[in-house]
């Protein structure tokens, strides 16, 4: 028979567990703490591909730069059924209203990536045609530059947002400043 | 079928128009004038076997007095293998030239195109709209006198990037 090497080496690492007072057979944490594990460690996207950098983030989602591995198994390519929306490559005017409109649909909490130069600030395209960053329609928590960047700039995006994430209070999106946040983008 | 023999069908049937030949790069290609494209595109269609329309596209010469907007069009002879150019020349204050539509239904998404980036009004078209700029704007950007950046943008400094 063939040997068979089991975990000996392994070089998986599992989400830390946020801590709390240990029991016989329970455990008590805060929720705020338990639920910012939770809500980071199962990011689901919902890529808005549109030209280069979604090339890069196909890649991120391949078995090389696997983004799986950070909970985000599930690209769900619906604005209802995810948190994260990854805006990868260049919004034009035209196309602007419509990632409004996708945002919208998104439910709370939701967080947003701006993927690459041209989701960023227009990159180099200061054209006319196209809309000069996706923050002058919506808001942005993550910026990640490059052109295209590689897809561990990608990921890295995507840890800092898990960061984010697991930091912000429960009470962020009812608070007065999130609304003025959105005030300024017109959303309600 | 050959260049010549094309050049000396068109010189016949349309004597009227001056019709200006050249062929730069090997490409022939003739300056027109703009009522009659709609005549010489038929006749080309229907006598000479140029029968697939590659591009309609527009050009913007602001010093040229009375011809400012050029509509170029390419025609390919398939069964020949002959390309040809013909080129027409609108005033800008009546920037106004026959649709290709009726002859070739690819020239409709063409012209919407050619209106939407230099203001041709192709005449008898039948959706002659914006198609890839956003409705709303009220310029036609490809004319010479708009720049092509952003206006928008405040934090690029104009010196350093050329604007």
């Amino acid at each position: 028979m063939r040997p068979v090497q089991y975990n000996e080496n392994s070089k998986v690492t599992l989400a830390e567990i946020p801590e709390g007072y240990w029991g016989e057979g329970f455990m008590t944490t805060m929720f705020d703490k338990a639920i910012g594990a939770a809500r980071a460690n199962s990011m689901w996207p919902l890529p808005f591909a549109t030209s280069c950098c979604g090339i890069e983030f196909m890649a991120t989602m391949g078995a090389n730069y696997d983004l799986a591995r950070f909970g985000s198994e599930r690209m769900a390519f619906t604005p209802r059924q995810c948190d994260m929306l990854l805006v990868a490559g260049t919004i034009s005017k035209k196309l602007a209203p419509i990632l409004r409109q996708v945002y919208l649909q998104m439910a709370e909490p939701r967080w947003v990536i701006a993927i690459g130069a041209c989701a960023s600030s227009g990159g180099i395209f200061d054209s006319y045609s196209v809309l000069q960053g996706i923050d002058q329609v919506i808001p942005v928590d993550v910026y990640v530059p490059g052109c295209p960047p590689r897809p561990e700039g990608i990921l890295d995006g995507v840890m800092k947002l898990q960061e984010i994430v697991k930091n912000e209070s429960l009470r962020r999106r009812n608070s007065p400043q999130y609304k003025a946040l959105l005030n300024e983008y017109g959303i309600q | 079928m050959t260049k010549e023999i094309i050049q000396e069908r068109l010189n016949q049937a349309f004597t009227g128009a001056a019709l200006q030949w050249a062929e730069p790069w090997g490409m022939l290609e003739c300056t027109i004038p703009a009522d009659q494209n709609l005549a010489i595109v038929t006749f080309l269609f229907q006598e000479l076997g140029f029968q697939f329309l590659t591009d309609i596209t527009g050009i913007h010469y602001p010093e040229q007095e009375g011809k400012e907007l050029g509509i170029i069009t390419h025609l390919h002879n398939l069964k020949d293998n002959i390309r040809l150019r013909l080129k027409a020349f609108v005033p800008v204050a009546a920037p106004d030239i026959h649709s290709l539509t009726s002859v070739f239904s690819g020239a409709d998404w063409m012209e919407r195109e050619t209106y939407d980036f230099f203001g041709i009004n192709f005449v008898g078209h039948h959706n002659l709209k914006r198609i890839l700029n956003v409705d709303e704007m009220d310029y036609f950007p490809m004319r010479k006198e708009y720049q092509m950046e952003d206006p928008t943008r405040l934090d690029k400094d104009d010196e350093m990037f050329g604007r």
